[in-house]
């Protein structure tokens, strides 16, 4: 089978020795066992995340994503471009769609991006990873590889916000998606049922208001012991980071018990594709995962 | 009060929906809400806002400037695009409350020293720098912001988590030299530059 070609786009949490730095290891085995190919688009640069609104603006918000896409559209033509992070992705594709739509913000767009000698026909469509794994490789396809399914795990499916609204899975609800549900049952795990799935973590405001989001986080992990789950799971970097890194201060406030594993789906799977416990980056969790080490180590 | 403001109270005079319709990003939205309150029952942080949208955009209409544009309601979002996927009538929610939220920081009137204001204004400038975030910098950066004492204070509180992301390869302490960048950050604060000036002349603000 030929490899599937994609622009793709790391983002800032991914690179080497940040906080979802494990999330990039843990996608190698992955990617490979599933014939995918990721070309990094040169020099690619932030977002602006989600909390770049504050100072940045609009137009500065959507001319830095728009770098990327004008990068990606030269040095890469014809391929979609792909985002492991929710952020990213949804910051990409909102620009792609409202350049889409708005003529006049394209033009003020290549004005200023004329300024760094690009241009930009907003031809690349951007995709999160997960709606890649769905549509492009397909339920079959993501089951062939498994050759150790995670038999007896009880995993809770944290989709989170971003990876979900505005935009999500193609026909997925907001409120109930199940493609990660889903994902967790074809590598042969069991999706418990999870009231907390759509939940927000927080975002950003963990740092600024970390009271009022770690209540969001103490709902998140006490539905999932509730669910009776021996883990969670999520697609996303930031939700990844704040369940799995403030247990320890509720903990310490509030005389919890807290200490569940927060895995990436991406880690599940390149655990049942045959990858080592380093290969899916389960080095990098601060609460160690250690049913799915035990898996990966037989 | 800021020039910025003194400008736009004498140009917009008592039109207050106007002025936002002219400068806030999706402002054009706000006069369609009907007033369900879905968006306020759909809020993660709704229970520590002091208005929630719907109430935010019966404001503008009703010309409450000062009170819009000093609320904190605004820097209560988190992004998580609730408010937009449940408005029955489709209003880009989020969106508005971020414009909202840039524009009362623009003209100064964001209330001081709001957390949520503060991070934002330090994470983007920190992207601006080198083109990509710093998460050491960024985090010591948020630490310190309320003065050296408190930033001692605050970084102790997170020792053992920062010690814990070290030892597992999420941190990475030679950060504070420099860390990753773009080759094009010169190119990069060129065209955030000229998208700041374009969108300025755009919304009056230049």
């Amino acid at each position: 089978m030929a490899k599937k070609q994609y622009a793709f786009y790391p983002g800032c949490s991914s690179q080497k020795g940040a906080s979802a730095a494990n999330f990039l290891t843990s996608m190698k085995v992955m990617t490979e066992k599933l014939d995918i190919q990721l070309n990094e688009i040169p020099d690619w640069n932030c977002c602006g995340a989600s909390i770049g609104y504050g100072e940045g603006g609009e137009l500065p918000r959507l001319v830095i994503n728009a770098r990327n896409l004008a990068i990606a559209e030269k040095e890469l033509p014809g391929q979609d471009m792909v985002s492991g992070c929710p952020a990213c992705w949804l910051a990409t594709r909102e620009t792609h769609e409202r350049l889409a739509e708005h003529g006049s913000l394209l033009a003020e767009t290549n004005e200023a991006l004329k300024e760094a000698g690009l241009n930009l026909k907003n031809t690349v469509r951007a995709r999160h990873m997960t709606e890649v794994l769905i549509e492009d490789i397909g339920w079959e396809g993501m089951k062939a590889p498994v050759i150790k399914p995670l038999e007896g795990l009880k995993i809770a499916g944290y989709v989170g916000c971003q990876t979900n609204r505005p935009f999500g899975i193609a026909g997925e609800s907001f409120e109930n998606p199940k493609y990660l549900d889903k994902m967790i049952e074809t590598v042969g795990a069991d999706a418990v049922k999870y009231d907390q799935k759509v939940t927000c973590c927080g975002g950003a405001l963990a740092f600024s208001e970390p009271e009022k989001s770690q209540k969001q986080i103490r709902d998140i992990v006490e539905s999932a012991y509730d669910s009776g789950a021996d883990m969670i799971v999520t697609p996303c970097q930031l939700c990844q980071a704040n369940v799995e890194i403030y247990q320890s201060e509720i903990n310490k406030k509030q005389g919890t018990k807290f200490s569940i594993p927060v895995v990436y789906y991406t880690q599940l799977m390149s655990v049942a594709y045959g990858g080592s416990a380093k290969d899916a980056g389960l080095d990098g969790q601060l609460i160690k995962a250690d049913k799915l080490e035990k898996i990966a180590n037989k | 009060m800021s020039d910025l403001n003194t400008q736009a109270v004498a140009r917009y005079k008592n039109n207050f929906l106007k002025e936002v319709e002219e400068r806030v990003e999706d402002g054009h939205w706000v006069k369609m809400c009907m007033q369900c309150g879905v968006c306020a029952g759909s809020c993660p942080l709704g229970p520590h806002w002091q208005h929630s949208p719907q109430k935010i955009f019966m404001m503008i209409r009703a010309g409450k400037r000062e009170e819009v544009l000093g609320s904190d309601s605004m820097w209560m979002c988190t992004s998580c695009y609730n408010c937009i996927v449940r408005c029955p009538r489709k209003l880009p929610i989020t969106h508005i409350m971020h414009g909202l939220a840039n524009y009362a920081h623009r003209l100064d009137m964001a209330p001081k020293g709001q957390p949520t204001r503060e991070i934002a204004k330090l994470f983007w400038n920190n992207l601006v720098k080198t083109g990509r975030v710093n998460e050491l910098k960024f985090s010591l950066a948020m630490y310190f912001k309320d003065g050296f004492g408190q930033g001692i204070k605050n970084s102790l509180a997170m020792q053992g988590i920062g010690l814990g992301l070290m030892k597992a390869g999420r941190l990475n302490p030679m950060e504070i030299f420099g860390g990753h960048a773009c080759k094009g950050k010169a190119d990069i604060q060129k065209i955030v530059a000229k998208a700041r000036e374009i969108e300025d002349r755009r919304r009056g603000l230049a």
